[in-house]
């Protein structure tokens, strides 16, 4: 059985005045242990909302509304009350944010930030709990953790910071940990260094690993499979590396086909998805990538597409899918040639 | 951070100068002069001569500066025109009655206030919240003296529970130390003065408090709210933390921060209040001897009392100053 | 650079500036819609509709001349004696200690306060103004020398800070002698440190942004900079703040009634100077003081309520 279980996970804001938001709308996916997946799509497209969901951390205000399940060995978090989940939160299941600077508190020194999970989980206090959190900081790559402890979140570089977090984040070495977007506001040279310290940790500890982004170069390098989110809805599920050759739905293949290569000529245009994530329609009037998808065929508007499971543990929510090798338009060339999206260091070479 | 502080201080320098040279030409050109308080209408033009030339009031305005100054230097404020006795005397009877009220007002106003802000921050939009969100915007709008007079009336004058004037009952032959009647029964150990001193400051606190309570109020709420949104709250959230750890460590540790400066901005407007709060209860204070200084063309005390206000106002200032560097690491005074 | 040269930069600049989001709505417009959602909003401008309507109309229909002192003439009114009859069928608020009309004192006192007000707002609103705006202009714009006088301006503003408000008033009230002008100076001159500070900090902050960048950096000249793109985008929390102030002035002047340094006239009706007469008559009739302060204080919570919803409609953090 799954480490994690999503079961068709909705969450609707309602306001006063206003229409209601279905911001995850019927998320199902799984993770096994130790194994890395990712949730991919454009802003707005739930990601960030289903990982909130899952560990609890909506605000809990009048008109927002959580539906489905999410199982994680065995226990329905959705369904557990205030105090079971926060023991739960930071001991088995932990989670990583965007901005690492705004997610430090400011006029809290490190050490303190790492030893309150210590002392909250694992019931460490003074002298044991600060020689952890030094291990803890020695660990994600920090150096000189003795002198880091004592500083400020400003004091640290951006690198550091999420560092920081990601040593909070494994303190209790979770079974499960969530990324959100964990290197989106890093320099690229720190956003591999950080990558990188997270495939070892995975690798490491055995912990599994759910990865949202919207960088596919990020998923290519470090998803075991993944999961396409489009307007609340997984819209196709895959292992790595038949996603990235054969993507089967439109909206995948569109993904794809918008990142810059460098084997594609020089003046060759990008191929854009043409619109906006704001361009929906809702589930339950047909396919919500309709507006915006290239292969649009009558039938995308009749109703809800449904998920179509295929022979190789693929699955893809279309009604006429992209078809298999060679007749993918924006895709064929490339993705025939090198089968993997991140460009090889000698192509770089050959640009010069 | 000494040399912060050194710096400030210096700083006050030429402001204190610009100021008390503004204000010497001001004062020394309010329409009549101390020889009509002390004659009234009686006096002959040779009396009248005689008591300016006495108070040096006959020379230039620059000479009567330059001697100011001098006298300054040598921390002496001259000499009230009306009373006859030395500024800084009456400065020191008088400023530890105001010193006691503004404490008290603030104790008050801080103590209800960030409990309340913070509560009608967590309950927005319940009744609690509507309550102390209207409650501070009328109390805002409530004239000091106004509320000062019904709380004279109802608790004092109806009720009698409370004491109408002054800072101490007279029958009460307190030991005096240093003129703060609290501390002064503190240290002789008179607990019987200590309980009435304090009681003779719970109404005019109480009216003080008013206004500031009201902004710490909606200070505190504002920023809770704010701090409610920030990314480490729900960092702390995930690592799965007690509520108490969270709001207590990161909400309204963070959430202090505004209200730390806002208490600096209120010193001001506390000594202003002050004036009123002490005329309506007959309580011996810098504000209501000020007043009268006005009155009686009391130009050393009038001068003398508003340098040193500023002063306190500037130091007071650099008091928040460095408590909000203490409070946020990311304020480096340099 | 020619005449038509500069012109299609400022056109330009003009579209970068003004380019509404998307669903067409500017600034403005968008704040007065959220300012008709919130019910703050309402109250107050219905308390200060009528406090407005009142002030203006009001003396024309008051059934007394509210400095006749009827009730003395009538000999019903005995203030020496304790006696003023409270409210009754023709003195629908009875006599005040001189027997006089209260209902018409409250309405034409509503013209004075309402003028006390604004003319103190607007005296600290000009002064403020011209001091923050050459102060933020010079510090925004202006190198070194613009520094220099940013610096001076703001030493001034901060001693006038360093002063009690109420002092102040008090100080300037007492030098110019007791008179409706006196009170109306002196509660304006202190509002002028926050309105100098305000449109500084603000200017500054405009002066940094981007769309200055943008302007200076397609030769704009830097008054005309100032003139047509930074005063007009600093002026919103000036408003909001002459709202708020206009709160402070009317309950400030009450003060300097009660002090005594207030309108010398006191036949003429002001809600402050009837406040103020009122206090030694609390014990006998208490009304007397509670219908001009309950007046005052409604008023203030007008001008209160729409000042502060104002702040929260035009706040950039909070819009959605």
């Amino acid at each position: 059985m799954a480490l994690l279980e999503v079961d068709d996970l909705s969450v609707t804001f309602a306001r006063r005045g206003q229409r209601t938001v279905h911001a995850v709308d019927g998320v199902s996916f799984s993770v096994d242990a130790g194994e890395v997946v990712g949730l991919v799509g454009e802003s707005g497209c739930g990601k960030s909302v289903t990982s909130m969901a899952i560990m609890g951390l909506l605000p809990r205000q009048h008109g927002t509304r959580i539906g489905g399940k999410a199982v994680f060995d065995g226990t329905d978090l959705l369904g557990l009350d205030d105090r079971a989940r926060r023991d739960i939160r930071g001991r088995d299941v932990a989670m990583i944010f965007q901005d690492p600077l705004s997610s430090l508190n400011p006029v809290i020194p490190i050490g303190l930030q790492v030893t309150e999970v210590l002392a909250r989980h694992r019931g460490m206090r003074g002298d044991a709990a600060r020689k952890e959190a030094a291990g803890l900081l020695d660990r994600v790559g920090i150096p000189d953790p003795d002198r880091r402890l004592k500083e400020y979140p400003h004091q640290l570089s951006g690198g550091m910071r999420q560092r920081a977090l990601i040593a909070m984040a494994v303190a209790c070495r979770p079974r499960l940990l969530i990324a959100d977007e964990p290197t989106t506001a890093l320099d690229v040279t720190i956003q591999a260094q950080i990558l990188e310290l997270l495939k070892e940790l995975v690798h490491d500890s055995g912990t599994a690993l759910v990865m949202i982004t919207h960088d596919l170069g990020v998923v290519a390098g470090m998803c075991d499979s993944i999961n396409v989110l489009y307007a609340g809805r997984v819209v196709e599920t895959a292992r790595r590396r038949p996603l990235f050759r054969e993507p089967r739905h439109p909206y995948t293949a569109g993904l794809l086909g918008s990142v810059p290569r460098l084997d594609s000529g020089r003046g060759e245009p990008l191929n854009p998805i043409p619109g906006s994530v704001r361009d929906v329609l809702s589930w339950s009037e047909g396919c919500a990538f309709a507006p915006r998808c290239s292969r649009r065929v009558d039938a995308c508007l009749d109703e809800t597409p449904p998920l179509v499971r295929t022979h190789d543990g693929r699955s893809y929510r279309c009604v006429d899918p992209v078809p298999l090798p060679g007749a993918v338009p924006a895709q064929a060339g490339p993705a025939d040639q090198s089968g993997a999206p991140s460009p090889e260091p000698n192509e770089e070479k050959t640009r010069d | 951070m000494f040399r912060f502080i050194v710096r400030r201080l210096l700083q006050l320098i030429p402001t204190l100068f610009g100021l008390s040279l503004l204000l010497f030409i001001w004062v020394r050109r309010l329409p009549g002069g101390p020889e009509d308080a002390i004659l009234g209408e009686r006096g002959t033009p040779e009396m009248r001569a005689a008591i300016r030339r006495s108070m040096g009031l006959d020379e230039p305005i620059l000479v009567q500066y330059g001697r100011f100054v001098q006298r300054l230097l040598r921390l002496d404020l001259g000499t009230s025109s009306s009373t006859k006795r030395p500024v800084v005397e009456e400065f020191l009877e008088r400023f530890p009655g105001t010193v006691e009220l503004t404490i008290t007002a603030l104790v008050i106003a801080i103590g209800i206030g960030i409990p309340l802000g913070y509560l009608a921050a967590r309950r927005r939009g319940r009744l609690l919240d509507h309550l102390s969100v209207g409650g501070s915007l009328v109390g805002i709008c409530v004239p000091i003296f106004f509320l000062a007079y019904v709380l004279k009336a109802i608790f004092s004058e109806n009720l009698g529970w409370f004491p109408s004037s002054g800072r101490q009952d007279p029958t009460i032959d307190a030991t005096r130390i240093t003129n703060f009647f609290v501390l002064d029964g503190l240290m002789t150990r008179e607990w019987d003065a200590v309980a009435d001193a304090l009681w003779h400051l719970v109404l005019p606190g109480i009216a003080l408090a008013s206004i500031p309570l009201a902004i710490i109020v909606r200070i505190t709420r504002a920023s809770v709210l704010e701090v409610l949104n920030e990314d480490f709250v729900r960092t702390a959230e995930a690592k799965g933390l007690t509520e108490r750890t969270v709001r207590g460590r990161h909400v309204l540790r963070n959430s202090l921060l505004p209200v730390v400066t806002s208490i600096g901005l209120l010193t001001g407007g506390l000594l202003s209040g002050a004036v009123l709060t002490e005329t309506v209860f007959a309580f011996t204070g810098i504000g209501a001897f000020i007043y009268e200084a006005i009155g009686q063309r009391d130009y050393p005390v009038l001068l003398g009392f508003i340098m040193i206000i500023s002063v306190v106002y500037v130091l007071v200032n650099l008091l928040v100053d460095l408590s909000y560097s203490l409070i946020d690491p990311r304020v480096r005074v340099r | 650079m020619t005449m038509t040269g500069k012109k299609e930069r400022l056109d330009r600049l003009a579209e970068l500036v003004n380019r509404d989001d998307e669903r067409g709505v500017s600034l403005w417009q968008e704040a007065f819609r959220r300012l008709r959602r919130n019910p703050a909003a309402i109250i107050g401008a219905v308390i200060l509709t009528i406090f407005v309507l009142v002030a203006l109309v009001g003396p024309f229909f008051v059934p007394y001349e509210p400095k006749d002192t009827i009730g003395i003439r009538e000999g019903v009114v005995k203030s020496g004696q304790g006696i003023i009859p409270g409210a009754s069928a023709e003195h629908w608020f009875g006599y005040d200690h001189q027997g006089r009309d209260v209902f018409s004192r409250m309405i034409v006192g509503a013209r004075q306060t309402l003028l006390v007000g604004v003319v103190a707002t607007l005296i600290g609103l000009a002064v403020g103004a011209l001091i923050g705006g050459v102060a933020g202009a010079a510090a925004g714009l202006g190198g070194r020398w613009g520094r220099a006088v940013d610096n001076a301006l703001m030493r001034v503003i901060d001693m006038m800070l360093a002063l009690p408000s109420l002092l102040l008033a008090v100080s300037i009230a007492a030098l110019l002698g007791a008179s409706l002008s006196t009170v109306m100076i002196a509660v304006g001159m202190v509002s002028v440190p926050v309105f100098a500070r305000l449109l500084r900090v603000s200017m500054i902050a405009q002066a940094n942004s981007d769309y200055v960048l943008a302007a200076t950096s397609l030769g704009v000249r830097k008054p005309k900079i100032a003139l047509t793109h930074i005063v007009p985008n600093s002026l919103a929390p000036v408003i909001v703040q002459a709202t708020l102030t206009l709160a402070t002035a009317i309950i400030e002047a009450a003060a300097l009634s009660f002090l005594g340094l207030g309108n010398p006239d006191t036949a003429q009706p002001e809600w402050g100077v009837m406040l103020a007469d009122a206090q030694p008559y609390l014990g006998i009739r208490p009304a007397l003081a509670i219908f001009p302060a309950v007046a005052i204080i409604i008023t203030a919570l007008g001008f209160t309520l729409l000042g502060e919803a104002m702040r929260e409609a035009l706040d950039p953090k909070l819009r959605k």
